[in-house]
């Protein structure tokens, strides 16, 4: 099991490190649904770019992979179950002050207490929705 | 232009950690998250790593810069009613769809159809949160962005 589960570690690293660089030099979180939201907002400067270089970082990252043919498929769910979890996260991400990323990953290495809720809340949901998802709605288990 | 070049490699590494772990592809989310199915615990080496070296080198660094504005106490640095239905609602949208924000944004990278009608909808929730958080476009901006510590 463990071999199969380094690229997960080596990645997690990097995302780790990514978080760090990007700390360092701007002193912002790396959360990206706040990115997200300082990116489209009208005020420009600084925090606007940096939110837009660095979600197109992201994107950049996503056009390597898929020339070197790395496996991204969505989940097979029909397009209007798609586009209400879209609103979900982004209105969930937006009251609950961050993501997978935000509270996850930058402010459980914070130690913040805040994050931890955030984490284990979304977490303990998410699961829930896959469990409920997986035995009642056929089609809507894992592939 | 320093800082610029800084800041966009910052965000393509984090791409990269996305892709090499996986997870940019929504099966290992939703097969982490499913835990009565056939279990893939690889998310959670995900988040050991990139939790593990964030807070060893931030506290490293930290040394010569404080944490900054986002390890504040009080103000939103409080656990409310807020930040829980707000986590537990992105919960719900992550499990259906098996994405967050960042593999969404990366996903794009792949011209991937389905990532464009997510994270144009994810942007509409947010607005929408926006809304009922009583913010509109005209406050001080948020340089904290998501997670104050």
């Amino acid at each position: 099991m463990l071999p199969a589960m380094l690229p997960g570690l080596i990645g997690g690293v990097l995302i780790g490190l990514a978080a760090t660089l990007f700390w360092a030099e701007t002193g912002r979180v790396a959360g990206v649904s706040g990115l997200l939201r300082g990116a489209w907002r009208a005020q420009g400067g600084e925090g606007r770019s940096d939110s837009v270089l660095f979600l197109l970082g992201l994107v950049a990252a996503g056009v390597i992979a898929s020339l070197a043919r790395a496996e991204a498929a969505a989940l097979p769910r029909p397009l209007w179950l798609l586009l209400g979890a879209g609103v979900l996260v982004g209105f969930g991400t937006r009251v609950g002050g961050g993501c997978t990323s935000g509270h996850g990953v930058c402010g459980l290495a914070r130690f913040s207490r805040r994050s931890l809720v955030a984490t284990l809340t979304f977490m303990a949901t998410a699961a829930a929705t896959v469990f409920i998802a997986g035995h009642l709605v056929p089609g809507g288990g894992v592939p | 232009m320093r800082r610029a070049a800084v800041v966009f490699g910052a965000g393509l590494l984090f791409g990269v950690g996305l892709v090499i772990s996986g997870m940019t592809d929504p099966r290992n989310v939703v097969g982490f998250l499913d835990f009565t199915g056939r279990w893939n615990p690889k998310l959670a080496f995900v988040m050991a790593g990139a939790v593990g070296i964030h807070a060893v080198l931030l506290r490293l660094l930290a040394r010569k810069r404080p944490l900054g504005a986002t390890s504040r106490a009080g103000g939103r640095a409080r656990i409310d009613a807020k930040l829980v239905v707000g986590s537990a609602i992105f919960g719900v949208g992550w499990g259906l769809s098996g994405y967050c924000p960042g593999p969404a944004i990366t996903a794009l990278g792949f011209g991937l159809p389905a990532a464009f009608g997510f994270v144009a909808a994810m942007i509409a929730g947010a607005r929408l949160g926006d809304r009922v958080l009583g913010r509109g476009a005209g406050d001080a901006p948020d340089t904290t962005c998501s997670a104050e510590a």
